[in-house]
């Protein structure tokens, strides 16, 4: 594209300049660093605080937010395995192109999930889940569906089966906004800024699928 | 553009120091777990977010509090003062010495401690309560809530910066949601006070932690704290009597009053977007310039009339098949057109892929006449990305070229996008910058969050790199005459959401830019932009100034209303030459 072969040249410029004037902090030489300030409460004196002390540290997650994740992973994996259903059992097109878009939203989630645990040093699944077999022994999170509920999926075909996909689902979902609601109702747990963010985007999306969910329903009653 | 600087995370806010030991955890009461955690992974640090300027200081947003820099001289941006103080995303804006800070999620503490909210000593927590047989599938009976605690902070913090190597911390206003977003609203009519919108987008607090405070569903429950913005007045003389004077329910259905009016959720249609429920703000972009502000609600992007700010009204909203979560917007400088975007997957997702649709996770631009919004385009940032980049249309501000109406875009980690959209319904690139994912093998978050120009640089907040100064540098859309005419426009102070309007100088410097328009564009003969580049050059008298102008002036009306505007401006400002 004629933009980018026009930009590139820019790009390549802009990394030999950015390695030509290596960061070099001569007022850290001289001894002169910027101070790093910790205000206190409203009209409380500040505190200056030595560089040492505020190394970003890592906050070892509380029990709650890791039990979250690995709980969301879990949940998020059985509505991936509902669509997979979908995909050859379904007869609504507009459903069939719905559940494409839970599976790409939860496929996303469950990485970022894996991920966020991964950089904690925390398992992607409880420790006495061994050989992190998902669907094996950990225990149903709110709203999933249950082993006969499942099955019933998988033996329903054509509209019966979209009935049960949407009201499985919807299901499903009520069961996410109950974990976020549960997860910021346990004492100490919520406190990690980027797990906060996750958990109110998940109630957020959840809540939006879950009406279109109703509504479609509706339709096919 | 060039990147020219870039300024790693000082100490506080840098990737965690292995050796350092990690803080307890915010559920253990006293000691840390039993047995050793283990070394956590690959860490950014705490994430960069969005950017205010006054004078020749950056402020920069962080989840763990405010970096100060001195751009006297933006080649060489220096750290001035780093100010701890967790809380969130911590949006900032600046008025004079008044910073203010939003503070939402649940770690905020009013001392700005670092600690977050620790357990009472020897708390236990209640059992969770026995599940309810005849409870439908999926429901469980509420826990008990944790208990409720004076330290948390979530709202908006009033900081004095008067002397910038030692800010103090003045008021701290609670509110129910807390304050995902702010934007500050300068009354033209008040010299005494400025406001501040709340946008909160987190769940409710308890009534015990912070009184009068519940959330639900406005059905059962009319006090609910959602479907409503906050609005702080702060007296200048006395900002820490600074407090939440009213608190406007902008989602209200014209006709029956009740509260949740907008966008209820449920369906647009096959193959649309699932767009969120409109019962709250992300963030509001008040244009004082035209009184009007352009609030990006969740489920539809909303204008506001705030000619008194205390209490604005809606005067249009717009739903959109294509949107999952209306995020921010910005106004074209002359105030009839309004472009949003749409934070799809929340920002921690990949949405620029090959696979994502380029109408979703991306801008739309309305044009505005009368008070009314119409869907003109969209617009997303060409390039694909990849699957580990987390990418969605993000903040940006004006580029102040004189006769384009240019945004410098964050598109998280797909970089930089200048984008031209002078022609609402054909808006397209015009510089990118993208230096590709933190880490090539798995996803981390990372990214431009707010990308803005100021007074003749472009500072970008990077979520995981730093902070980032760019130059723009001509190619075969922009000029080095436009980039010199953007040069010519000055701020002393630059909150993006609080809109400032644009006025160039009267000079050739900005008619030099002009004249390359309307020679990019063909809307005037070569001759003619020579003989005004001869006139600009030295050779000018006010006969010949007069004429070009008239000639100018005579052809505005046939042209397109882009070259017709650039002539009637270039005209205008050679006759001021000519006097």
């Amino acid at each position: 594209m004629a933009i980018r072969a026009v930009s590139t040249v820019f790009l390549s410029l802009s990394v030999v300049l950015a390695f030509g004037q290596p960061a070099k902090p001569s007022a850290v030489r001289a001894g002169k660093r910027a101070p790093i300030v910790q205000p206190g409460a409203p009209g409380k004196a500040a505190k200056t605080l030595p560089a040492a002390a505020v190394a970003a540290r890592v906050r070892v997650p509380a029990e709650a937010d890791v039990g979250f994740m690995q709980g969301m992973i879990h949940h998020h994996a059985q509505a991936v395995e509902m669509v997979d259903l979908l995909r050859t059992r379904g007869q609504r097109k507009d459903l069939l192109a719905f559940g494409e878009r839970i599976t790409i939203s939860q496929s996303d989630e469950i990485q970022f999930m894996k991920q966020w645990l991964e950089e904690r040093g925390r398992p992607v699944a409880p420790a006495h889940n061994h050989a992190g077999h998902m669907a094996a022994g950990m225990p149903l999170m709110p709203g999933m569906l249950t082993a006969e509920q499942m099955s019933a999926l998988a033996k329903a075909k054509g509209a019966e089966f979209d009935r049960l996909f949407l009201t499985g689902m919807i299901q499903h979902h009520i069961g996410a906004l109950v974990m976020v609601d549960e997860l910021f109702d346990t004492p100490g747990a919520g406190q990690d800024p980027v797990l906060y963010d996750f958990a109110t985007d998940i109630d957020n999306t959840q809540r939006a699928e879950i009406g279109i969910m109703r509504g479609m329903l509706k339709e096919s009653r | 553009m060039v990147r020219i600087a870039t300024l790693p995370k000082p100490p506080g806010f840098a990737p965690g120091d292995a050796t350092a030991p990690p803080e307890p955890p915010s559920d253990q009461p006293g000691r840390g777990e039993p047995g050793s955690p283990r070394r956590p992974g690959v860490q950014y640090g705490s994430t960069n977010s969005d950017l205010a300027f006054s004078g020749n200081h950056l402020f920069v947003g962080n989840y763990n509090g405010i970096n100060f820099y001195d751009i006297d001289n933006p080649a060489k941006t220096k750290l001035r003062t780093s100010l701890v103080c967790p809380g969130g995303q911590g949006d900032v804006s600046v008025y004079g010495r008044l910073l203010f800070m939003s503070a939402e999620a649940m770690n905020g503490r009013t001392d700005c401690g670092t600690q977050g909210i620790p357990l009472p000593p020897g708390y236990k927590p209640p059992p969770p309560p026995k599940p309810d047989p005849a409870a439908p599938p999926g429901a469980r009976p509420p826990r008990q809530p944790p208990p409720p605690n004076p330290d948390r902070f979530r709202g908006v913090r009033i900081f004095d910066i008067s002397d910038l190597t030692r800010p103090r911390q003045v008021a701290a206003v609670q509110s129910c949601r807390g304050s995902h977003t702010h934007t500050l609203v300068v009354d033209p009519n008040d010299k005494e006070n400025v406001y501040i919108y709340i946008s909160g987008t987190g769940p409710v607090r308890q009534a015990e932690e912070l009184s009068n405070c519940s959330g639900g569903d406005p059905s059962t429950n009319p006090d609910t704290a959602l479907f409503r913005i906050d609005i702080i007045k702060v007296p200048l003389a006395h900002p820490e009597q600074a407090k939440i004077v009213s608190s406007p329910r902008i989602f209200s259905d014209e006709k029956t009053g009740v509260m949740n009016g907008l966008w209820k959720g449920g369906t647009h249609g096959e193959g649309t977007q699932t767009t969120s429920l409109t019962d709250k703000c992300h963030d509001i972009t008040v244009y004082s310039a035209i009184g009007l502000a352009a609030g990006a609600c969740s489920g539809n992007g909303i204008l506001l009339d705030i000619s008194d700010p205390k209490n604005p009204k809606r005067i249009d909203a717009v739903s959109d098949p294509n949107y999952a979560f209306w995020h921010s917007a910005n106004f074209s400088n002359d105030g009839t057109k309004v472009l949003f975007t749409d934070e799809w997957g929340g920002g921690a997702q990949p949405r620029c892929r090959e696979s994502d649709p380029m109408h979703w996770g991306a801008d739309a631009i309305f044009t505005l006449d009368k008070g009314k919004l119409t869907l003109a385009s969209y617009y997303k940032m060409p390039a694909a990305q990849t699957d580990t980049e987390n990418c969605v249309a993000h903040n940006g501000s004006l580029v102040p070229i004189p006769g384009r109406d240019v945004l410098v875009q964050a598109w998280y980690q797909g970089g930089i996008s200048i984008v031209d959209f002078t022609d609402a319904a054909h808006p397209f690139e015009i510089a990118y910058f993208d230096r590709g994912p933190i880490d090539a093998a798995k996803r981390g978050m990372g990214g431009q969050w707010s990308t803005y120009w100021y007074n003749g640089h472009i500072y970008g907040a990077e979520i995981a790199r730093g902070v980032d100064v760019f130059k723009l540098v001509p190619n075969q859309f922009l000029t080095q005459n436009e980039i010199d005419a953007a040069g010519q426009v000055h701020f002393d102070e630059l909150n993006v959401q609080n809109q400032p309007k644009i006025a160039w100088p009267s000079n050739f410097i900005v008619a030099r830019a002009y004249v390359d328009q309307l020679n990019r564009s063909g809307a005037l003969t070569a001759q003619r932009i020579a003989a005004l580049t001869a006139v600009m050059a030295d050779r000018r008298s006010a006969g010949q100034l007069q004429s070009l102008a008239a000639g100018l002036e005579k052809d505005a009306p046939a042209a397109k209303p882009a070259d017709g505007q650039r002539m009637r401006a270039l005209a205008s400002i050679l006759r001021s030459y000519s006097k």
